[in-house]
C-alpha cells in the first residue's frame, strides 16, 4: 500500500492504494465520486473517461499512483456551483442524447474535452472522437446533434427530434 | 405548433439531470456497510465432468469469507424457466435442470464452478487461483446440426439427446403448405443464418444480497427490468422465501435489450449468501464474465421458401428453423422461437397458408433468450429477405412486390393465429418513400459509381407484436406467468400524485412520458406527478418492461388506475358543490358543475379527501388512491417500412451505411422525441447485426468473441444521422391509449434493410450473389463477390 495524493474537482484527496488499484478504482471507491462508471475491462468503452490535467483520460488505463499530484475532473465537477449544466450537459438533454445514463458521464467529459480542443468540429470530427466511447441506446444521433447544438451549430436541418 | 405539455409534447426527460451530473444510483454505486465481494470461478470449457474440486488451500488466503461449490446447492432449487412448449406430437420440452453453481458438469465456458466470498474482490480473485480443479473433458457439441446426429455428445446425460422440442405451426396446416408449394408457379428459397449476438447494456450486470436477521428479511439489488419477475421465480422456485420477506430493488439500470428480464444464477446466489453469512454479498460483473454469462441473442438457422402464383401473389410460405438454446434453458428461452416468432411469419402480407416448423437445440454455449425483438427479428429478417429474393428472380420491383402482397383490410387474421387490429402498409410505404427519397437513389448510385464505389437500395418491412397478451391465451401457449401489469396512483393532499408501476424505466423515460399521460387526464401540470418504479417494496406486483409493453400494457393500467381516481374525485367534487355528480366535469385541473359557474380545483378536491371535514363519509371512504391491473385482450401491432442505402467498396468490401430511414405507425405517440430515439437505438443495433457483431465460438466451444477487442459494437462513425417518421398513426383499437409500442421495432426492422441493400450493392456491380449472412464484415463481402 502507497499513499496517494492529488487534486479531484478542485479538492485536495488522499488515500491508501494497492499498486494494482486502478484510478477508476480509486474514484468509485475511495472517493465514492461514483458517476465515473466501468463498463468494460479492455478500455474500449469510454464510460470511465474523466479529465487528468485537463487531458481526456480513460480511468481504467491508469493506476491511481500514477495520478500522484495530478488534477483530475470527474463528471461531478463540471457542474456549476449553483447546479447549472455546462452547454454539453443542457444540449444532452435538449437533444436527448441520453437514453439509460450510464455512458452518458463518459460521453459528456469527451464531448467536454473535444470542444475544448474544436470549438465547432464538424458531424465527422465529432464521430471519429467519440469511436473510444460506446453507446447501445440512442445509436449516437442525437449524442452527435446535441454536441453540435452545443458547440453553437444549427442543427435544425437534422433529420427528427 | 406542437403541444408543449401532455400527450404529444416532447417533454425533456427529467431523469436526465442525475445522469447528466452523475448522480444516478446505478447497482454498483450501491454499497452495503460490511459488504464481502463473491468472484465466480467459471469453466474455462465447453464441456466436462469435475472429477475434483479442493478449496481447502484457497480458504486459508487472506480476507476469503468462504467459497462455496456445488454441494451448497444440493437441495437448492434450479433455475426456473418460465415457458414450456408443447411439440408437433403433444410432448412437452425437455426441461433439464440449471444448477446455480455447477453440480458434476460444466456445460458451457463460464458456467459458474465456485463461488469465494472475500472481504475485497482482488482477495477473492486471487483465493479462485489457488482452487484445485479437474474436469475431465468431453467432446463438447457447438454446431446445431452436429448436435442433433445420432450419437452426438448429450449436453445434458438424461435427457435422450439434445433436441429440446420440434415444434410445428400451425401444425393443421402442414400438408397444405406442402401441396400448395409443390403445385406454385415459383418457389423462391433461401437459407439463412440469423447471427448470434451478444445484448451488451454498457452497464454489466450487478447484484447484491443483504439479509437481515432481526426481521428475517432478504433483499436484493439487481440490474433487472423486471424485479417482481425475480422476486417471484428466485423466491418461490430458488431459494424458497416467501414474498413478504424478500424485497427485490432495481434501481437505475444501465439499459436491459431482454438479457436483463431473465433469472440469473448470480442474484440466486448472492442472496443466498447473504443468508448464510448474515452479511452483504455484491457481485459485479466484469465485461469478459458478461460476454459468457449473460444470456445471448438470436443463433437462428432457416430455410425459407415462398410460394407465388403467376400473377405473383404470394400462396404459401414454409419454414424449417433450428433455434440455439445454449446449455440451460433461460427465462423465457423456449418461447422466443415459436409464439415470439411463429406467430410473426405473415408480415404485412396476406400469405393464405403458413407452416412454421422449429427445432430447438441444446449446445454447450452460453443460454440463449430475448434480445430486443425476440424472436421478430428472426422472423422479419427470413421473410423480408425471401421476398426480396423473389422479386430479384421475378425481375420485378421489390417495393411493388410487396406493395401487391400487403394486407389492406383490417381486422385482419392471420394464418398464425393472431389477428391484426389496426394498420395501414401502403401509407407507411409512401412515407418511406417520400422520406427516403427513392426516386433520387439511381442519381445517387451514378455519384457513389464515379468514385468508384458500389451503391444498394435494400427496402423492407416489418411487423411486430407488443404487449404480449392476454394472460388466460398465454398459459395455453406455455407461460407460467401472468402478463398483465400494475399501477398505484397515490394522490397525495394537496395535488402531488405518485405512481406506482410495475414497468421498469432503464433507459426508456417513463419518469418523463408516464406523467404526460396522467397530466393530461387530469388537466395538472407534468411536474405534479413522479413516477414510482423499480423496487417491489414500493410498487404492486407488476411485471416488468419487455417486449414493448411499458406503455401499452403498464400505461393503460396506470390510466385505468387515474380513471378510478378520476371517479371518486368527481363523487367529492359533487358533494363540494352540492350538484349532481353526472353533472361533475373535470378540465385544465378544475372540476365544474356543467352549465353553471361553479367549480372546484383539484387541490381543493385531494385536500378534502384527505382532510374529510366536509365529506360523504357515509358514501365514499377518505382518501385518494387507487390501483388498476390492466390484461390486455390481444397484442398489440406496430408495423413500418425501413430503408438503407449503402456503399461498398469493391476493393476491400467495406459496406458503409450512407442513408438509413425509418417510417413506421406506432399508433398514437406520447412523447415523439423520446420515440425517435427508441428507433434510432434499434437501428443502430439492427445495423451492428447486419454489418459488424457476431458471437463466434469455435469448434470446441471456446469463445472467441469476449471482449470489446473481439465482438464489434456500432460506434458513432460507423452509422449516419437517421431519417424517422412516425406520422402514420392507426390507433390500437383496444388499448385506452391507443398505443402500440416502438422500443423494438428499430432492431426487427433495420437487418434486412441493410442485407437488402448489400446484395443490390453487390448485384448492380454485375455479382450474382443472392444472398449473404450477417454479418456482412468486409472479408464476407469480398469473399462472396471474389469467391
Amino acid at each position: 500500500m502507497a499513499k496517494v495524493q492529488m487534486t479531484v474537482n478542485g479538492k485536495s484527496v488522499s488515500g491508501e492504494v494497492e499498486g494494482r488499484t486502478l484510478l477508476v478504482e480509486f474514484i468509485r471507491g475511495k472517493l465514492e465520486l461514483t458517476g465515473t462508471h466501468i463498463g468494460c475491462d479492455t478500455s474500449q468503452c469510454g464510460a470511465c473517461l474523466v479529465h487528468v490535467n485537463g487531458q481526456a483520460v480513460k480511468s481504467c488505463t491508469m493506476f491511481a499512483a500514477e495520478a500522484e499530484g495530478a488534477e483530475v475532473t470527474t463528471i461531478e465537477g463540471i457542474t456549476g456551483k449553483d447546479g447549472s449544466l455546462t452547454a454539453v450537459q443542457q444540449a444532452f438533454q435538449d437533444y436527448h442524447g441520453l437514453q439509460c445514463g450510464f455512458c452518458t458521464p463518459g460521453m459528456v467529459m469527451s464531448a467536454t474535452a473535444l470542444l475544448k480542443d474544436n470549438p465547432k468540429p464538424s458531424e465527422a470530427e465529432i464521430r471519429e472522437y467519440l469511436k473510444g466511447n460506446i453507446c447501445r441506446c440512442t445509436g449516437y444521433h442525437n449524442i452527435v446533434k446535441a454536441i453540435m447544438a452545443a458547440s453553437g451549430q444549427d442543427v435544425g436541418a437534422i433529420a427528427a427530434e | 405548433m406542437p403541444k408543449d405539455h401532455g400527450i404529444g409534447a416532447s417533454s425533456k426527460r427529467r431523469e436526465d439531470v442525475r445522469f447528466l451530473t452523475g448522480t444516478g444510483n446505478y447497482t454498483d454505486d450501491i454499497n452495503a456497510r460490511g459488504q464481502a465481494y463473491v468472484h465466480f470461478l467459471r469453466s474455462d470449457v465447453a464441456h466436462g465432468r469435475i472429477t475434483n474440486i479442493d478449496t481447502a488451500a484457497a480458504s486459508e488466503m487472506p480476507g476469503v469469507v468462504r467459497i462455496f461449490t456445488g454441494a451448497d446447492f444440493e437441495g437448492i432449487g434450479s433455475i426456473p424457466c418460465g415457458w414450456q412448449v408443447t411439440d408437433r406430437f403433444g410432448e412437452v420440452m425437455h426441461e433439464p435442470p440449471h444448477p446455480v453453481l455447477a453440480q458434476g458438469k460444466v456445460r458451457h465456458v463460464g458456467d459458474p464452478i465456485a463461488a469465494i466470498v472475500a472481504d475485497s474482490l482482488a482477495e477473492a480473485r486471487d483465493a479462485a487461483e489457488a482452487i484445485e480443479l479437474d474436469i475431465e473433458e468431453l467432446p463438447a457439441v457447438v454446431n446445431m446440426k452436429d448436435a442433433l446426429k445420432d450419437g452426438a455428445p448429450k449436453v445434458h446425460d438424461d435427457l435422450p439427446g439434445n433436441l429440446c422440442y420440434d415444434w410445428g405451426f400451425v401444425e393443421e396446416n402442414r400438408e397444405a403448405v406442402d401441396k400448395a408449394i409443390k403445385e406454385a408457379a415459383h418457389v423462391t428459397t433461401l437459407e439463412l443464418v440469423n447471427n448470434r449476438l451478444v445484448a451488451n447494456p454498457m452497464e454489466p450486470r450487478v447484484a447484491l444480497g443483504e439479509y437481515n436477521r432481526a426481521n428475517d428479511e432478504s433483499t436484493l439489488y439487481t440490474t433487472s427490468q423486471n424485479p417482481h419477475v425475480i422476486r417471484l421465480l428466485m423466491g418461490a422456485f430458488v431459494l424458497g422465501i416467501p414474498e413478504h420477506k424478500l424485497r427485490v430493488v432495481a434501481p437505475d439500470v444501465g439499459g436491459g435489450f431482454g438479457t436483463k428480464i431473465f433469472h440469473y444464477a448470480e442474484e440466486a446466489f448472492c442472496t443466498f449468501a447473504a443468508r448464510q453469512l448474515a452479511r452483504p454479498v455484491k457481485w459485479t460483473s466484469t465485461r469478459s464474465e458478461a460476454f459468457m454469462s449473460d444470456a445471448h441473442g438470436r443463433d437462428h438457422v432457416t430455410k425459407i421458401e415462398l410460394a407465388l402464383d403467376k400473377d405473383n401473389n404470394f400462396v404459401a410460405l414454409r419454414t424449417d428453423t433450428l433455434a440455439n438454446m445454449g446449455a440451460y434453458l433461460s427465462t423465457f428461452a423456449p418461447s422466443v422461437p415459436t409464439w415470439l416468432h411463429g406467430t410473426l411469419m405473415a408480415g404485412n402480407y396476406k400469405t393464405p397458408l403458413i407452416y412454421v416448423n422449429v427445432r430447438a437445440v441444446f449446445t454447450n454455449t452460453v443460454p440463449v433468450d430475448a434480445y430486443r425483438g425476440a424472436g421478430r427479428p428472426e422472423a422479419t429478417y427470413q421473410l423480408e429477405r425471401v421476398v426480396d429474393k423473389a422479386a430479384r428472380e421475378l425481375g420485378v420491383d421489390p417495393i411493388a412486390l410487396r406493395r401487391q402482397n400487403f394486407i389492406t383490410e383490417f381486422p385482419y387474421q392471420t394464418p398464425v393465429a393472431v389477428e391484426y387490429d389496426t394498420g395501414d402498409y401502403p401509407a407507411t410505404m409512401d412515407k418511406l418513400e417520400e422520406i427516403a427519397d427513392i426516386a433520387g437513389f439511381a442519381a445517387r448510385r451514378k455519384e457513389s459509381e464515379a468514385k468508384g464505389r458500389l451503391r444498394g437500395l435494400g427496402v423492407n418491412c416489418y411487423i411486430e407484436a407488443c404487449g404480449i397478451a392476454p394472460s388466460n391465451l398465454v398459459g395455453q401457449l406455455g407461460a407460467r406467468a401472468g402478463l398483465y401489469e400494475s399501477a398505484t396512483v397515490r394522490v397525495n393532499a394537496t395535488g402531488s400524485i405518485s405512481v406506482m408501476t410495475g414497468s421498469h424505466s432503464h433507459g426508456q423515460g417513463h419518469e418523463t412520458a408516464f406523467p404526460q399521460v396522467v397530466a393530461e387526464m387530469l388537466g395538472i401540470p407534468e411536474d405534479q406527478i413522479d413516477i414510482v418504479h423499480g423496487d417491489t417494496a414500493r410498487t404492486p406486483m407488476g411485471m416488468g418492461t419487455y417486449g414493448s409493453r411499458s406503455l401499452a400494457v403498464g400505461g393503460s393500467a396506470m390510466v385505468r388506475a387515474t380513471e378510478k381516481v378520476i371517479n371518486k374525485a368527481k363523487k367529492i367534487a359533487s358533494h363540494l358543490m352540492e350538484a349532481s355528480e353526472a353533472d361533475i366535469e373535470l378540465k385544465d385541473g378544475q372540476f365544474t358543475v356543467a352549465g353553471t359557474d361553479k367549480s372546484v380545483a383539484w387541490g381543493d378536491v385531494t385536500l378534502a379527501a384527505y382532510v374529510p371535514h366536509n365529506y360523504p363519509l357515509e358514501d365514499i371512504e377518505p382518501g385518494l388512491e387507487e390501483t388498476a391491473f390492466y390484461d390486455p385482450s390481444n397484442f398489440t401491432y406496430p408495423s413500418g417500412a425501413y430503408a438503407c442505402e449503402v456503399e461498398l467498396d469493391p476493393e476491400t468490401g467495406r459496406v458503409t451505411i450512407e442513408r438509413f430511414s425509418a417510417a413506421d405507425d406506432f399508433g398514437n405517440v406520447i412523447n415523439p422525441m423520446i420515440v425517435s430515439g427508441q428507433v434510432h437505438g434499434g437501428i443502430a443495433q439492427g445495423v451492428g447485426q447486419a454489418l459488424m457483431e457476431g458471437c463466434v465460438y469455435d469448434e470446441n466451444g471456446q469463445l472467441l468473441s469476449a471482449s470489446y477487442m473481439d465482438y464489434a459494437m456500432p460506434r458513432a462513425d460507423d452509422v449516419p444521422f437517421y431519417s424517422v417518421d412516425h406520422s402514420c398513426v392507426t390507433p390500437c383499437t383496444h388499448n385506452p391509449l391507443g398505443v402500440k409500442g416502438c422500443g423494438e421495432a428499430g432492431a426487427i426492422g433495420s437487418p434486412p434493410a441493410v442485407i437488402n441493400a448489400v446484395v443490390d450493392a453487390m448485384q448492380s456491380g454485375g455479382h450474382d450473389v443472392t444472398h449473404i449472412d450477417m454479418p456482412a464484415s468486409p472479408s464476407r463481402v469480398w469473399a462472396a463477390m471474389n469467391g
